[in-house]
């Protein structure tokens, strides 16, 4: 009889040229120390730099050319 | 909401389904006139898996004659989804997230949003929310189909993207009810599929796709690379729009619903390709090509119809960026 597998789950989970995930409940500051709650079961936090809706990933880091993306 | 007919098909359907105890035989035989009458019997046959016709007997949905007619219109419409799909499959590359993101930012269809933007008219957003409309007002459902035809990784990952959509048990944030109250706020019909009388072909083509996708077990793949299509090519269209319909000064309601939508789905499509679609990839290899047909499926629809509104509006068509 086969184990049912163990799947991985981390919290963190940093997306090759895109956001940093975040799973649950958290307080995130921004770079103006600003503290700002999670509101939704995953967020994504921007690690471009670009976003207009800093901390959170607003896709705009598709706009950017490959070698620009984090 | 009972629609017009649009042909043959379609009236002799909506006729027969609203009798007591009809024989649906000969609705079963019946050819459609032409692509808008097939798709909106389609939709209509659809409709009685989602929410039913007002007037239509609920026994209806198994009802083996329309199962019939189903069949084969399905078969028609899946048959040419799969010819548009022969000459744009990929050449598959690893790892597997980079090369769909890849395929999907490769296709430069036509695009509504920038247009709408900067230029687009008071009657013109109307007009495109009376359209997005039809799939906005239950959003999420046809991936809800998927959920118990998973293994167990993308099962996960599907339902972590479907608590968010449904609002997380809160119906205040539920994203079907975002958009009834913003269209209610714009003085619009908020009530499920009032305007589908308005929806192009184009419209009607788009909604199948996801309903044919998500009632068949077999094309599960198809059925969520069409979901982390649609989520990876959401956020900075519905930033676009949210800018659109500020400018218009047009109610609060409806532009949160797009700055909800700019937060939430650049949180879904990495969850939608990385996490639901990865994971069900690696565990049924088969499916791969699948997902790529699905995710193709959703930028050419969405392609189609921005083509259609633009020529409508007599404006030159720009490429998605």
């Amino acid at each position: 009889m086969n184990q049912p597998e163990h799947f991985d789950h981390p919290d963190v989970v940093i997306c090759a040229g895109g956001p940093m995930l975040l799973r649950g409940d958290h307080l995130v500051a921004d770079a103006d120390s600003e503290l700002h709650r999670t509101t939704r079961p995953v967020s994504a936090v921007c690690r471009c730099g670009k976003s207009a809706n800093q901390p959170w990933c607003d896709a705009t880091h598709k706009a950017l050319p490959a070698k620009l993306r984090p | 909401m009972i629609p017009a007919p649009r042909g043959a098909l379609s009236e002799i359907l909506l006729e027969r389904i609203r009798e007591t105890d009809a024989d649906l035989s000969a609705v079963a035989k019946a050819e459609p006139d032409g692509s808008e009458d097939a798709h909106l019997a389609l939709w209509v046959l659809y409709e009685l898996h989602y929410r039913g016709i007002a007037g239509v007997d609920d026994r209806l949905e198994w009802d083996p004659d329309l199962l019939r007619l189903r069949r084969g219109l399905e078969r028609a419409f899946e048959a040419e989804l799969r010819v548009r799909y022969g000459a744009a499959a990929p050449e598959h590359t690893e790892p597997f997230a980079d090369a769909l993101f890849a395929y999907m930012d490769g296709h430069k269809g036509p695009a509504v949003s920038t247009y709408v933007q900067r230029d687009a008219s008071r009657e013109q957003m109307t007009e495109l929310l009376r359209h997005r409309s039809i799939y906005h007002l239950k959003e999420f459902d046809p991936s809800a189909w998927v959920i118990p035809r998973l293994p167990v990784a993308p099962q996960a990952a599907l339902m972590e993207l479907a608590w968010d959509e449904y609002g997380t048990g809160d119906p205040n944030r539920l994203h079907r009810h975002l958009f009834a109250r913003g269209l209610a706020a714009c003085g619009l019909d908020p009530g499920y599929a009032s305007y589908v009388d308005d929806a192009p072909l184009e419209i009607l083509e788009q909604n199948n796709a996801m309903s044919l996708f998500g009632l068949h077990r077999r094309l599960r793949g198809a059925a969520l690379g069409h979901l982390a299509c649609f989520e990876a090519t959401s956020s900075v269209p519905s930033r676009r729009l949210a800018l659109g319909l500020m400018r218009l000064e047009m109610p609060r309601e409806i532009t949160d619903y797009y700055t909800e939508h700019v937060e939430a789905d650049a949180v879904h499509d990495q969850l939608a390709v990385r996490a639901i679609c990865g994971s069900l990839v690696e565990a049924e290899p088969e499916l791969l090509d699948e997902v790529f047909f699905g995710a193709f499926t959703c930028l050419d629809l969405e392609a189609r119809y921005a083509g259609w509104l633009l020529d409508r509006w007599q404006v030159p068509a720009e490429p998605r960026s």
